[in-house]
């Protein structure tokens, strides 16, 4: 966390007073993928960051030695916020996929409309461990690949779909996490895919 | 107010800012939204003075533990406490199974609505 805290707020964007729904959607990925970048690029504010800190005896989930006879797992994030209209707010998170965050998974995100996995394809296999809790948890999900400048191997969607072993159900889409509009389409990707998932769902009841 | 913020993990500095409770209200969401009942008064506990002035319009909890650098749990004890007093409330998610809820598809279609307008 920040070394020093300012007493004067930073300077805040405040809601609308009829706020009333918060919206969550999960941004997972591995180190520097690109997450809060993401975040950053379609938030209405500058990212913030928090953590959630879990103190229990046992469990051998990332001990850290000599501290303690408890285990603590901290597991930091940063957020940013989109106001969707006056009465609807959604919250994005960017997180790390790694193995004490999905301890936490139930804590922080139980309720989540659903999440965008990031996948930089010089690193693929750092998504398997999100995507296999993803669907472990059945929170629906797509996957987006960030396409860095500097990466040659311009694998193809269909290429990546299969080394990821991602089921045809599952929608990918290409992005450059900088650019405001390609993280926005990320956005609607997700949710028009989550759209057509509560449609079938309502068709068949 | 010279106090610092909590050192995450030390079980000592959250037990001063939670007055030694660690049982945390789950009901309260990231995205809860907490909203202020009334103004902070002299002699208040600084971190309940912070809460009420950053909530005067709606906050998100996780918004309010970002802020005041607390970890989530402390920050959902001490809006526990906040809510017991009434001196703030809060607006929960759609989530928490409300009858009134809006069905999904147009909750979605909201959220796509609101996306699409950015
Ligand atoms: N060329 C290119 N660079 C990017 C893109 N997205 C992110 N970057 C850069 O990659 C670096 C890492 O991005 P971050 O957004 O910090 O990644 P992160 O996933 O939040 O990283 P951690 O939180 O450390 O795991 C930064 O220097 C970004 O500027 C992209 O789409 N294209
Ligand atoms: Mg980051």
């Amino acid at each position: 966390m920040g070394s020093a805290t300012s007493e004067v707020p930073s300077q805040r964007t405040p809601l609308a007073d009829a706020a009333e729904i918060g919206l969550k959607i999960v941004v997972v990925g591995g180190f520097g993928v690109g997450k809060t970048t993401l975040v950053r690029s379609v938030s209405e504010i500058r990212p913030l960051n928090t953590e959630e800190v879990m103190t229990q005896a046992g469990q051998g989930v990332d001990e850290t030695a000599g501290v303690e006879r408890k285990t603590t797992t901290t597991v930091a994030f940063d957020f940013g916020r989109i106001s969707l209209n006056e009465r609807m707010v959604l919250y994005l998170f960017g997180a790390p996929g790694q193995e004490r965050f999905w301890f936490l998974w139930d804590r922080l995100f139980s309720g989540t409309l659903g999440a965008v996995v990031l996948v930089d394809t010089r690193r693929m296999a750092d998504s398997w461990y999100a995507i296999d809790r993803l669907e472990h948890h059945k929170t629906p999900f797509v996957v987006a690949v960030n396409r860095f400048d500097d990466d040659p191997s311009r694998f193809s969607l269909d290429e990546i779909r299969q080394a990821l072993a991602l089921g045809d159900h599952v929608p990918m889409v290409d992005a450059d996490a900088r650019v405001r509009s390609s993280g926005k389409d990320v956005l609607i990707t997700l949710v028009d895919h989550l759209y057509t998932q509560a449609l079938s769902r309502e068709g068949t009841q | 107010m010279t106090r610092k913020p909590v050192d995450i993990g030390v079980p000592d500095r959250l037990y001063m800012v939670t007055g030694g409770r660690s049982e945390a209200d789950n009901s309260l969401d990231l995205v809860t939204l907490i909203v202020s009942e009334c103004e902070p008064t002299a002699g208040m506990q600084s971190e309940h003075t912070r809460i009420l002035d950053l909530c005067r319009h709606p906050t998100a909890l996780v918004e309010v533990s970002a802020e005041l650098k607390l970890p989530i749990t402390v920050v959902r004890i001490l809006l526990g406490d906040l809510i017991d007093m009434g001196k703030v409330s809060a607006r929960h998610p759609r989530a928490a199974g409300s009858v009134a809820a809006l069905p999904e598809t147009a909750l979605l279609q909201e959220v796509l609505h609101g996306l699409r307008n950015l």
